[in-house]
């Protein structure tokens, strides 16, 4: 018999409180649906806020020749044209309301000479074109939604929950399951409809941006419940992270850095983006300054702590402070460095998941039935590379159709779903199996499984990979397999990480292992999948889109499928750019 | 600086240097961590923990549940102080663990206990769901009715909203509801917005498209009267916004215009309004 559980019943349950997932939910109450939404953390934590750069849109404010065709078209060069063109197509189109939207919701933005909003340069963007707040404009944007969505009636919020499991009724989702973090209790969501707007996964990596949340617990979920993880190879290297000191290690530096100016040096002076990409330079896409900046540290030109130097002194202290305020103040709080007197120090650091779900374009729908995934935890949009401020517009995009589709499936599904008490207690079981200290089973330490895991990730499956080191990770992750079942935690149930370390590990295991086998199955380099035996893009690759999926057997299996070719219409803007 | 007491108990035990031997001959800082709950209150223990160039307190809280203490409790994401996730009290102060770095505190042991303000979960995480009451009881940004309807984009000069980037920068941390004597001593909680919370107000008043009034719900049911300007929260703040100065008394002075100014008392009186 199952433990007594907490049981909430909506009709759309929302899994994540970043931006992706509080426009999901705003959209679904709006369309009538009683709506929960349960996030990790705290409303207001999720790596959104994190995102500083800007919010890619073809507003044309400052440079009036700009539009969605254009952005259109970068988005599909900077993901090396295999991502899927109509999301792109819907993204490119709608980004530029969402925008607009944020602003009657009471955003805020840096404003041109005369009161628009303004817009400045990223990487591979042709025309100035991220809307932006300083550099905190993921802050700006999730406590815009935040608000937004406490202030919508049919909304209602659990923080501090974790959900490690979706339920099915027949082939269609019914719900989750999962755990309140602060007791340990369990909790059951009977829902509708489902969208996972649970983020990316960067935490099986040793230096990431990424905060403990990155786990990929929705994509394990939605793996485990049937679902297809699309494009999984393509991992992103943020070019500029930070390097000194070692606790910093891996924090983003953000792009509006060379946005506004700044250059990269190696340790001789030389300014060595001029070579590896003339016309863009440092901001070309992310995936190239990362490699360059990669070759020449293996070329023994990185810097005191083995990275590059980046510099926008030239700006002048007080551009300085007033564009890029918060970088300022990190560096000064956890470097000792004064950015308008000295460089940086700035290494690649994982910081984005391009893969994920697979879905709908138009709908946000996985290929379980009631199940939608928007924002980064769903793949296709960004291909083989994202271009920085492509993801704060996802998020508003695509959290707003999910919302919309989902609220239309849930309002058709006639009776309430019925939950599995049988799935409901085999999920405890697997959640309390680690505190059973009664088994005579010697734990293995969760915190130590995930060090493990990122030593055999980071170096074998990561900025550079070859058929040897995927395998030697691969090999590793198997093990890890193995090791995972002994895991123990000490300590009860009352807010306990070690214990929730336990349950993430199996989530990014699974991730891993899909990262790892999608990245063998591409024979070639393309975007942010940089293979050191097959230096080349391969044109049949570029014809495909990697998926893997749970076969029958309960083991992962890969497949390929085409990549839709791009219409006549669309390939034209292609062309014009 | 408001002066914080002493929240816990201090029975301090010790706890094994797990990892020193790992890391060879390097110096390791002591630290004193609250732990407990509610109902279990075992106050600060004490924890060896390896030093490590620029590590920051809650690098040391990371190695602890690592290497000695798995089950230890603190709340973190961003570890770059954007999120505001990892508020605690450092030696009496209240800071955010990611920022604070242990090489510029002073020698001796180093005492790591949750806000004192909030509800205690365990160790170092509290209960502050009820701030996100308060953020729900204010009203929402509102354009006038003409600005909603217009479809054409918003103009919005800089000068005009230059003042609101500040309170914009707010990340939540709760730092100064945390320090402010009106909820830390006095415990009004239910009678008092807090100062984060006037940060928020004062961000939706002055900007230049929001058309609703707040004034009477931030000194009846928000309380701003109780504040008397100390300052505590404008020195915890990690953002640097200038709480009191910037945001607590212009709402001051904006409550008070709207109900002693003589002139506009006498036109409600003859208006008939209140």
């Amino acid at each position: 018999m199952a433990e007594t559980y907490l049981s909430h019943d909506c009709d759309v349950l929302v899994v994540g409180a970043g931006g992706a997932g509080l426009r999901a939910a705003v959209a679904s109450a709006e369309a009538g649906c009683s709506t929960i939404v349960v996030t990790k953390s705290l409303l207001g934590k999720a790596h959104t806020v994190m995102a500083e750069g800007g919010i890619a849109a073809g507003l044309g404010n400052v440079d009036e020749k700009d539009g969605w065709t254009v952005h259109f078209a970068d988005t599909m060069r900077g993901g090396q044209m295999i991502n899927n063109w109509r999301m792109v197509e819907i993204y490119a189109r709608e980004v530029i309301d969402r925008v607009y939207e944020l602003e009657r919701w009471g955003g805020l933005f840096d404003r041109t000479p005369d009161g628009r909003i303004m817009q400045r340069a990223f990487g591979a963007h042709t025309y100035r074109r991220l809307c932006h707040v300083g550099d905190r404009t993921g802050l700006e944007l999730i406590r815009t939604c935040q608000d937004k969505a406490v202030h919508t009636p049919g909304v209602t919020v659990h923080m501090e929950y974790t959900l490690t499991r979706l339920l099915k009724d027949g082939d269609r989702v019914s719900g989750a399951v999962g755990y309140r973090r602060s007791d340990g209790k369990f909790v059951v969501f009977r829902a509708r409809a489902v969208i996972l707007a649970s983020g990316g996964w960067g935490r099986m990596y040793k230096t990431t941006s990424n905060s403990w949340e990155g786990t990929g617990d929705g994509a394990a979920m939605a793996y485990d419940a049937g679902a297809e993880l699309l494009d999984m190879e393509f991992v992103q290297f943020h070019p500029t992270g930070m390097i000194w000191p070692p606790g910093a290690r891996g924090i983003l530096v953000t792009e509006a850095v060379r946005g506004e100016g700044g250059l990269l040096h190696n340790s001789e002076g030389t300014r060595f983006m001029l070579e590896y990409d003339p016309k863009k330079k440092e901001l070309s896409s992310r995936d190239v300054v990362a490699r360059s900046i990669y070759k020449e540290v293996k070329a023994g030109r990185g810097s005191v702590h083995g990275g590059a130097y980046l510099d926008i002194r030239h700006r002048g202290a007080d551009y300085i402070k007033k564009k890029l305020p918060s970088m300022y103040e990190q560096f000064h709080a956890l470097a000792s460095v004064d950015i308008t007197k000295e460089p940086m120090e700035v290494y690649p650091t994982i910081h984005y998941t391009m893969g994920g779900v697979r879905v709908e374009p138009e709908t946000a729908a996985t290929t379980v039935p009631g199940l939608y995934a928007a924002g980064e935890s769903a793949g296709g949009l960004h291909g083989a590379n994202r271009l920085g401020g492509n993801s704060l517009g996802d998020i508003l995009v695509f959290g707003r159709r999910a919302g919309m589709a989902a609220a239309e499936y849930a309002k058709g599904r006639g009776t309430a779903p019925s939950l599995s008490e049988r799935e409901i207690e085999e999920e405890q079981r697997t959640l309390l199996q680690p505190l059973d200290s009664t088994d005579g089973v010697k734990g293995e330490n969760p915190y130590l499984i995930h060090e493990a895991l990122q030593d055999a990730m980071q170096d074998d499956a990561g900025i550079a990979r070859d058929e040897a080191s995927l395998t030697r990770s691969l090999n590793a992750i198997a093990e890890l397999k193995q090791r995972v079942r002994n895991v123990k935690a000490k300590g009860s149930r009352t807010y306990n990480p070690g214990w929730h370390t336990c349950r993430d590990d199996v989530f990014m295991l699974t991730v891993s292992e899909s990262i790892v086998r999608s990245a063998l199955e591409r024979k070639e380099s393309r975007g942010s999948q940089w293979r050191l035996d097959y230096l080349e893009k391969d044109p049949e690759q570029g014809r495909v889109n990697y998926v893997t999926y749970k076969g029958p057997d309960g083991t992962m299996k890969v497949k390929s499928i085409p990549v839709e070719p791009l219409p006549v219409e669309l390939s034209k803007h292609l062309e014009d750019a | 600086m408001a002066t914080v007491s002493d929240p816990t108990p201090t029975d301090v035990t010790a706890h094994a240097p797990a990892a020193t031997a790992q890391t060879g001959d390097g110096e390791t800082v002591d630290f004193r961590v609250f732990r407990g709950t509610p109902e279990e209150m075992r106050g600060d223990e004490q924890y060896q923990v390896p030093m490590v160039p620029g590590m920051v307190v809650l690098d040391a809280m990371h190695y602890i549940q690592k290497h000695v203490d798995g089950d230890l409790a603190v709340r973190w994401n961003c570890k770059a102080a954007k999120c505001g996730s990892c508020s605690a009290e450092v030696n009496g102060r209240p800071v955010l663990l990611c920022k604070t770095r242990v090489d510029e505190l002073p020698e001796g042991p180093i005492t790591v206990r949750p806000m004192k303000t909030f509800p205690l979960i365990k160790d170092l995480v509290t209960d502050v769901s009820g701030n996100f009451a308060v953020n729900q009881k204010i009203a929402p940004f509102t354009p006038s009715e003409a600005d909603a309807q217009s479809r054409e984009p918003w103009r919005i000069q800089e000068p005009d909203i230059e003042r609101l980037y500040e309170f914009r920068k707010c990340i939540e941390c709760f730092l100064c509801q945390d320090v402010c004597h009106v909820l830390r001593t006095h415990d009004l909680h239910e009678r008092f917005y807090g100062p984060r919370f006037f940060v928020r107000v004062a961000g939706l008043e002055m900007h230049p498209k929001d058309a609703a009034d707040r004034r009477d719900a931030v000194r009846e049911e928000g309380g701003l009267g109780y504040c008397n300007i100390t300052k505590c929260c404008t020195e915890v703040c990690p953002e640097h916004i200038h709480i009191t100065d910037n945001a607590i008394i212009p709402m001051k002075e904006r409550v008070v215009d709207r109900h002693w100014d003589p002139i506009a008392w006498v036109g409600r009186k003859l208006r008939g309004s209140k």
